[in-house]
């Protein structure tokens, strides 16, 4: 018993819980300690000479809280939110965004090793919003870096 | 923030020695003014001393060696004069007022790691050691010093009766006598003898009362003044008798025992009338981090957000199905407006401690210029919300300045002129309707009407046939342009910077309006909101968006008619109001909003007023209501968006932008011109057509 606690507990170290997200059919994936909570898609205010992909701001509870389309910033083109579309509340650092995707999966834990780093063909000028793949069981799951997303640096759509 | 501080608890004292010495230094100012005004008496010496000396205490705990040699000798002056060695003569006090500037000075460049200057202050240091050198000739001052101390401080050793009885508020004040006592033996030879009679039964005892009385009996070389120090933070709370018992040959202890026996006795009987008149005040107040109760007025924002939506959703619901639910809301609405002008009234400071600053602006400026003015400050309790109040330092120095640059005329003018050789300044705060309205007035030349007409004419700020009020033409003086007239400002006496005043003003969501009386000066008139966390605004609607306009920018709002609108070749449109032409922006376009009335006279134009934009007709679809919106910051989680200064949540539960009115006219003729640019970048939108016009 002691010796299983003491594996899992090693083990423990190189694990990452992760949740996984869908965006025009494609799934991803992203840290879920970047993830603060899941809400429902609520009707944003659109901001001024904003990117095509922020959808506007919301209010969270008395914070005001850009919502940006994944798909738009993934280049998976542009997403029409209806109620059954669904809001991540992602944190970096300080500052929180929305990410809008068409819905949330499931939530599991995987060792660092599944991880395989992401072919070339995703390199974009200024680096990746995806830092790694993980395959699972036929799966191809891309990894997001939330923070370029919330700090929107590396828009896809140049 | 505060985990970094908890990390570095020596930077968290030194945070708050310099806290502490900002109030210390306030209140030294403060007291100085009663002591050159003439209503201080001894206990305001007292006050000043305390001050300098609790300055001086901290700095050498931090090791500010150039800070504790000034306040050394300050201290030692002052220490004089409580001892009546130096008289409060108006020449010592502007010494006083010198050095109390010259230590906030080095206080500062202590509290920013600057090096001053090795002479910095070296002739108030001399002026305050010739002072005091002129004490210690007892001819010089015309108090007769005291003989006991005199005596000390040239002779030996002298034995000392101190009786001592702490009050229980020292020990409230975490004061310890037994500290007390081991620094009286420091100074020489102590007995002790301790009166216990007052500690009662143990079931009646009070742990953190005062019972015990001490008789001390001390052989010293040190100066009275010295014992006294060791009692100097709990004077106030103790019963402190020191006298000289023997000269020179030290009587016999038993002597001194025997004089001594009598003391508690009288001790006792001096106690309960001691008690009576000097019930030391408890602590009224306590210091909170400044975060703490930012994150309370952010709560509370939040909760008045979510009370007014129940609240509009209340209204959507039968009153008679639902009575109990309908009259919980309306009291959560009573409760939380309440609970919100607590919280903004804990954040809520006296405007003091920026008026304090004022006084000393004056003296130096009028020195300079070689002026007499003096100050005289009202209000200075009134209390606004300490975001206005760290915004409220620069306009109102801007204005003194002005008032004793260009509106009081030299000491001979103003003999020429029939006025007192001192010019007074008058700085008042009241609350007014909601609002602060502080008032800077001076007894100088004023406003020369005629030639600020002339000059604003000439520079083609007013039409030449013109005919203005004698307001309008004194409030010429804050128009941009006008500030630039070098000349004017010599010879109306003002129109210096006075835009930039205007705009700080405006900045805080207030208004500056001046009148004057040529010849006999003229009165500034701020008024300001409370608060910067909460903004009185006009909602409107532009197509389907809606928006919020600072109440303060607006002058009025008006559906124009057909013949009102003038096109301007390259211009846009125009507006014709009472024979001025404004420049009509386009909010719709300006924000790339579709389905927005693109004809005014379908719409409402407000007229809005900013410093750097001038007067602009901003078109929106429909005034929605006035309200009262709590103001949040866009770039805490976003980015500054040009056009916008802030966000608010309406009752809704909707995010709505706060229109920054200054930067609208600039994006709308951008937008106009770059309109390939733009709809590349937006293709979704489709640009709606220019305004047609009915010329």
């Amino acid at each position: 018993m002691a010796a299983d606690l003491i594996d899992v507990l090693a083990r423990d170290d190189d694990r990452i819980e992760v949740i996984t997200l869908v965006v025009k059919d494609v799934e991803f994936c992203v840290d879920i300690k970047a993830v603060r909570e899941i809400r429902g898609w609520t009707p944003a205010t659109p901001v001024p000479h904003a990117p095509p992909y922020v959808k506007g701001v919301i209010n969270l509870r008395g914070i005001v809280m850009p919502v940006l389309d994944l798909a738009a910033q993934l280049d998976l083109g542009m997403t029409e939110p209806t109620s059954r579309h669904v809001i991540v509340v992602a944190q970096c650092g300080d500052k929180l965004a929305g990410l809008l995707v068409d819905s949330v999966q499931e939530t599991f834990h995987v060792s660092a090793a599944q991880l395989q780093a992401p072919p070339a063909v995703c390199e974009r000028d200024g680096g990746s919003v995806v830092d790694a793949i993980l395959p699972l069981e036929g799966r191809m799951i891309s990894r997001l870096v939330v923070d370029r997303l919330v700090r929107h640096e590396a828009p896809l759509a140049a | 923030m505060n985990n970094e501080a908890e990390g570095y608890p020596l930077a968290q004292f030194r945070k708050t020695y310099f806290e502490e010495c900002a109030e210390l230094l306030d209140a030294l100012q403060a007291n100085l003014e009663l002591l050159s005004n003439g209503s201080g008496d001894e206990e305001t010496l007292h006050a000043i001393f305390r001050s300098v000396h609790s300055i001086k205490g901290g700095a050498g705990a931090f090791g500010f060696g150039g800070l504790v040699a000034f306040s050394h000798v300050f201290e030692s002056l002052l220490d004089a004069m409580r001892e009546q060695k130096i008289s409060a003569t108006p020449d010592v006090v502007q010494i006083l007022l010198r050095a109390s500037d010259a230590l906030a000075d080095i206080v500062g460049a202590a509290r920013d790691e600057h090096v001053l200057a090795a002479d910095f202050a070296a002739d108030i240091l001399t002026a305050m050691e010739e002072a005091l050198l002129g004490a210690s000739d007892p001819t010089a001052s015309g108090v007769q010093p005291k003989p006991d101390s005199e005596v000390n401080e040239v002779s030996g050793e002298r034995r000392y009766r101190i009786a001592f009885t702490p009050h229980t508020e020292m020990l409230q004040k975490a004061n310890e006598p037994l500290l007390l006592i081991r620094q009286l033996r420091k100074l020489g030879g102590l007995s002790i003898e301790v009166d216990s009679s007052r500690v009662p039964p143990l079931d009646v005892i009070e742990p953190e009362s005062a019972y015990l009385s001490w008789i001390f009996t001390l052989d010293t070389g040190v100066p009275q003044s010295a014992i006294h120090e060791v009692f100097e933070f709990v004077e106030d709370d103790c019963d402190l008798k020191i006298e000289v018992v023997s000269d020179g040959s030290l009587a016999a202890p038993a002597a001194n025992l025997a004089a001594n026996s009598a003391n508690p006795a009288r001790l006792a009987a001096s106690k309960p009338v001691d008690a009576a008149v000097a019930p030391a005040t408890p602590t009224q107040s306590i210091r909170v981090d400044v975060d703490k109760v930012d994150r309370l007025v952010n709560l509370v924002g939040e909760l008045v957000i979510t009370q007014a939506m129940l609240t509009e959703q209340g209204t959507l619901l039968p009153v008679d199905h639902y009575p109990a639910l309908i009259q919980g809301i309306e009291a959560l609405a009573q409760g939380a407006r309440e609970l919100q002008e607590s919280v903004m009234a804990i954040r809520a400071q006296p405007v003091k401690s920026v008026f304090a600053r004022m006084p000393r602006i004056v003296r130096d400026l009028a020195a300079t210029l070689g002026k007499e003015v003096r100050i005289v400050t009202a209000g200075e309790m009134t209390e606004i919300d300490k975001t206005v109040i760290e915004q409220l330092n620069d306009p109102l120095t801007h204005m003194i300045r002005n008032a004793l640059d260009h509106g009081i005329e030299g000491p001979d003018d103003r003999i020429a002129a029939g006025k007192p050789r001192q010019g007074t300044i008058h700085l008042s705060a009241a609350q007014r309707s909601g609002r602060i309205v502080i008032e800077v007035a001076d007894d100088g030349r004023g406003l020369n009407r005629e030639k600020v007409l002339a000059k604003a004419q000439d520079r083609g700020l007013v039409a030449a046939g013109a005919s203005l009020s004698d307001e309008e033409i004194d409030n010429l003086i804050f128009l941009p342009a006008f500030s630039t007239a070098d000349v004017v400002s010599n010879i109306s006496g003002r129109g210096v910077d006075m835009d930039v005043v205007k705009r700080n003003v405006q900045s805080l969501g207030g208004r500056i309006t001046v009148q004057s009386r040529f010849g006999s000066g003229s009165r500034f008139t701020l008024s300001l909101p409370l608060t910067l966390a909460v903004l009185d605004g006009m909602v409107v609607s532009v197509g389907k968006e809606t928006f919020i306009i600072p109440l303060t920018a607006i002058i009025e709002s008006l559906r124009p008619q057909a013949a009102d609108i003038h096109p301007v070749v390259g211009r846009g449109l125009v507006l014709a109001l009472r024979g001025e032409y404004l420049p009509l922006t386009h909010l719709h376009r300006c924000f790339a909003i579709s389905d927005a009335i693109t004809d005014p006279c379908r719409g409402i134009v407000i007229i809005v007023e900013s410093e750097s934009a001038g007067r602009v007709g901003v078109m929106v679809d429909e005034l929605l209501g006035q309200q009262q919106v709590v103001v949040k910051s866009l770039e805490a989680n976003y980015e500054s968006v040009d056009g916008i200064s802030g966000a608010t949540i309406l009752g809704n539960g909707r995010v709505a932008l706060i229109l920054d009115i200054a930067r609208l006219r600039e994006i709308d003729s951008r937008m106009a011109t770059d309109r390939t640019v733009f709809n590349h970048q937006n293709a979704i939108i489709d640009l709606p057509e220019e305004a047609p016009h009915a010329a």
